[in-house]
């Protein structure tokens, strides 16, 4: 086990993959040579070589499509989106190619492919570079969609996405990529000492389809991904109630046993997402948590969720969820 | 050198052709001001073929102008074009300076490519549109953007003009006719012809001017642009900046071939390529197309070739991936110097001139920056009120918004 943070386990995950699998290849705009403007594929191109690890031309429905037809003819693509809002122009090669190739071909084709991008916000990057779209994908049937949250499980969770025959859309929280975030701005810890920054230098996985449970307790179910996971564990440290938090870490098909187990003891639930909470996937989770847990609820489920606003740049503090508004809605479910 | 021809490649990855360490060694060119005539401004695309191929240059590399491209500018307007220059580069300095005290998140930088903006711009009429990226905002001072306006912009204080939702260096300006910027690259290349159509339909007499970079020419967006623009025969000036690097991708990731200008002419655009540190050329073939589209014979596809000398951004560190002193290397040198140089041999500037004209903008800078921080800067406040995430998203704001204004300001008001 060595400490690291995001960067360097996303790194490693995909330094051992390219180490196991000669099929693999890794593509991006700015990731061969110079490793990626946030550094995680730095030094592979070097060690695996240039046709494995390579920079795309900018043209995000180009690298989609290239890796379309890579996957569908024996390789394993991963690639790059730079930022999570600049995966729209692929958006009609992952929604309507990639995700359906294998339904649409009878099972004659598939394409393992991943998709891997940093989003999220507080970097002050503004509403073009703090974007979490993950329910643009999670409504699309023939993709799976993996959030990760920690060193340990960005590395485990993407190799098993890289070896995963289905496609991935694999969202890494930049805001954690140097260290977890708690929601305040002025608190800036990096991964050093934290528990879930001891990644083996081997190969591991974490499977998909499972939650995480960050912390135990029996008075309310939270759940949250990527960057809120952190930002949750703050608020229930300050709400002071026995809480059980739950990093979904895969959101589609997400992890119902531990959900509804977690939820048919505590009787009660927050989601957290830092997305818009229009048809956030919150919406999703609260809907099948009501058809599993219904009698077993003592309260309706509360969701704390970024604005159905654009994101913006100077006044990001007052978008983001924070640990006040998520301690509050852990309280309203304390009351019922 | 790391990464550089690491193995045997199975299939063709191409590499820039200098790297850390290495000497950047720019094949001389060859291209002389009298290389090329001015063709008529109804010819067709095919005739402009030998404009699109070779480059055009009104200075020659001691900065005497001559050729047919040579246009009669008055020497009032150089100096002007000379001062804007100069401001946007002691202005891009100052904000950086700001950026590294964290008195804004964010800065891009025009190093080496000021000509481009602000020449074209000071070619086109003052009702044509401005549809740029990111590296134009110098057409602003062009157009006569007050300076408090734009720092007040890029460090997100209460007088910010969007409001702070958008990055620095996203300007929005639409009394200089200059349209909003946007981060997702290339978008803004197609969308101009929209712009120069919805001016024709209207019967106005305006011309959209736009620029894309060699990287993001890659896009579709690119491609969407040319191919409009010829089969509606727009009223607008498509501009690819070959500046050789976005962020770390060499040009020769972006394309295989050498030249972006003779792409125009299979989409039936008339296609120059043109010295894009050479004021006199950039103003020249841009007044040649402004003249070409407001006549109604269409648009004008032009590779500006340059080179970006500074850092893509504050956020980027271009020693990594490539030879520190390659602009000094760049055999179009550096627009300032050149422009300046030619007043200096036409006799109408000097040294003395320059020195004075640097200080006088130097605290003209100085000033703005000291009057915009008095209404807040990113790392002190003041900033926008949060009032306006939800402002301006519709045009009404409707319930849910209405009710999650409520909720965010119990948060904030606590």
């Amino acid at each position: 086990m060595v400490n690291m943070n995001m960067v360097q386990s996303v790194n490693s995950a995909l330094d051992t993959m390219l180490e196991r699998d000669n099929d693999m290849v890794v593509f991006g705009e700015d990731i061969g040579y110079f490793g990626g403007v946030f550094r995680t594929c730095d030094g592979l191109q070097e060690k695996h070589g240039k046709h494995r690890v390579f920079d795309a031309p900018l043209a995000e429905g180009g690298i989609a499509a290239m890796a379309f037809g890579m996957g569908i003819n024996g390789l394993r693509p991963v690639f790059e989106i730079q930022f999570a809002d600049y995966i729209f122009p692929a958006y009609d090669q992952i929604v309507n190619e990639i995700a359906k190739i294998r339904h649409r071909s009878g099972g004659e084709f598939t394409c393992p492919v991943t998709i891997r991008t940093p989003a999220g916000g507080g970097i002050k990057g503004g509403h073009h570079h703090s974007q979490s779209p993950e329910a643009q994908f999670t409504h699309t049937p023939g993709l799976k969609v993996v959030y990760c949250s920690t060193p340990y499980n960005a590395k485990g969770l993407l190799i098993s996405a890289i070896e995963s025959n289905d496609p991935i859309v694999f969202f890494e929280p930049k805001r954690c990529y140097r260290g977890p975030f708690y929601g305040d701005p002025h608190n800036v810890p990096t991964w050093k000492d934290h528990p879930e920054a001891e990644v083996p230098e081997s190969y591991y996985k974490i499977p998909l389809e499972q939650a995480r449970i960050a912390m135990r307790g029996d008075a309310c179910t939270v759940i949250a991904w990527g960057a809120m996971v952190h930002v949750a564990e703050q608020a229930i440290r300050n709400s002071g109630v026995n809480c059980e938090l739950l990093d979904l870490q895969t959101l589609v098909p997400w992890d119902r046993e531990t959900v509804t187990e977690s939820i048919k003891k505590t009787g009660r639930c927050v989601i957290v997402h830092e997305a818009p909470k229009t048809s956030g996937f919150g919406a999703e989770m609260v809907a099948s948590i009501q058809e599993r847990c219904f009698y077993h609820l003592e309260c309706p489920i509360e969701r704390v969720a970024g604005w159905d606003t654009p994101f913006p740049h100077t006044m990001e503090w007052d978008y983001m969820p924070s640990p006040a508004r998520i301690a509050e809605a852990i309280h309203k479910t304390q009351e019922a | 050198m790391a990464g550089k021809d690491a193995t045997n490649s199975p299939i063709h990855i191409p590499s820039a052709p200098f790297r850390p360490g290495d000497t950047s060694t720019f094949e001389q060119w060859t291209a002389k001001p009298t290389d090329h005539s001015m063709p008529a401004i109804n010819c067709s695309a095919e005739e402009t073929a030998e404009h699109a191929a070779g480059l055009i240059r009104v200075l020659s590399d001691d900065n005497i102008a001559s050729g047919d491209w040579n246009r009669d500018i008055s020497a009032e307007d150089l100096r002007l074009g000379l001062e804007h220059m100069v401001r946007l580069r002691i202005f891009d300095d100052r904000m950086m300076k700001m950026q590294r005290t964290g008195k804004l998140s964010f800065y891009m930088r025009s190093l080496g490519e000021e000509a481009v903006a602000i020449a074209q711009t000071m070619a086109l009429e003052n009702q044509d549109w401005i549809f740029p990226s990111y590296r134009q905002p110098g057409a602003q001072f062009v157009r006569g953007r007050d300076m408090v306006s734009m720092i007040c912009h890029c460090i997100g204080n209460e007088e910010d003009n969007v409001k702070g939702r958008q990055m620095p260096v996203h300007y929005t300006w639409k009394e200089g006719r200059f349209i909003s910027i946007s981060s997702p690259v290339g978008t803004q290349f197609s969308q101009a012809v929209g712009v120069g159509l919805a001016s024709q339909y209207k019967g106005l007499d305006e011309v959209t001017i736009s620029w894309i970079g060699d990287g993001s020419s890659s896009q579709g967006d690119y491609h969407y642009a040319l191919n409009f623009a010829g089969v509606f025969k727009a009223p607008v000036i498509l501009n690819t900046v070959n500046n050789q690097w976005a962020i770390s991708s060499h040009v020769n990731i972006a394309t295989a071939g050498k030249n972006f200008a003779i792409r125009g002419i299979p989409y039936d655009l008339p296609s120059l390529r043109v010295d894009g540190n050479d004021f006199l050329a950039l103003y020249s073939v841009t007044k040649w197309a402004r003249d070409r589209a407001a006549a109604g014979f269409g648009a004008t596809h032009i590779e500006v070739l340059t080179y970006r000398a500074g850092a893509h951004s504050s956020s980027d560190d271009p020693t990594r991936y490539r030879p520190q002193d390659e602009a000094q290397c760049w055999p179009g040198g550096d627009p300032i110097e050149r422009l300046k140089s030619h007043l200096i041999e036409i006799g109408e500037w000097s040294d003395e001139q320059h020195d004075s004209l640097e200080e006088k903008i130097d605290s003209e800078v100085m000033n703005a920056y000291k009057e915009a921080v008095k209404f807040g800067d990113l790392a002190n406040g003041p900033y926008p009120s949060s009032d306006h995430i939800f402002t301006e998203v519709y045009e009404t704001v409707p319930w849910h918004l209405e009710e999650q204004r409520k909720e965010m300001k119990r948060w904030r008001d606590a």
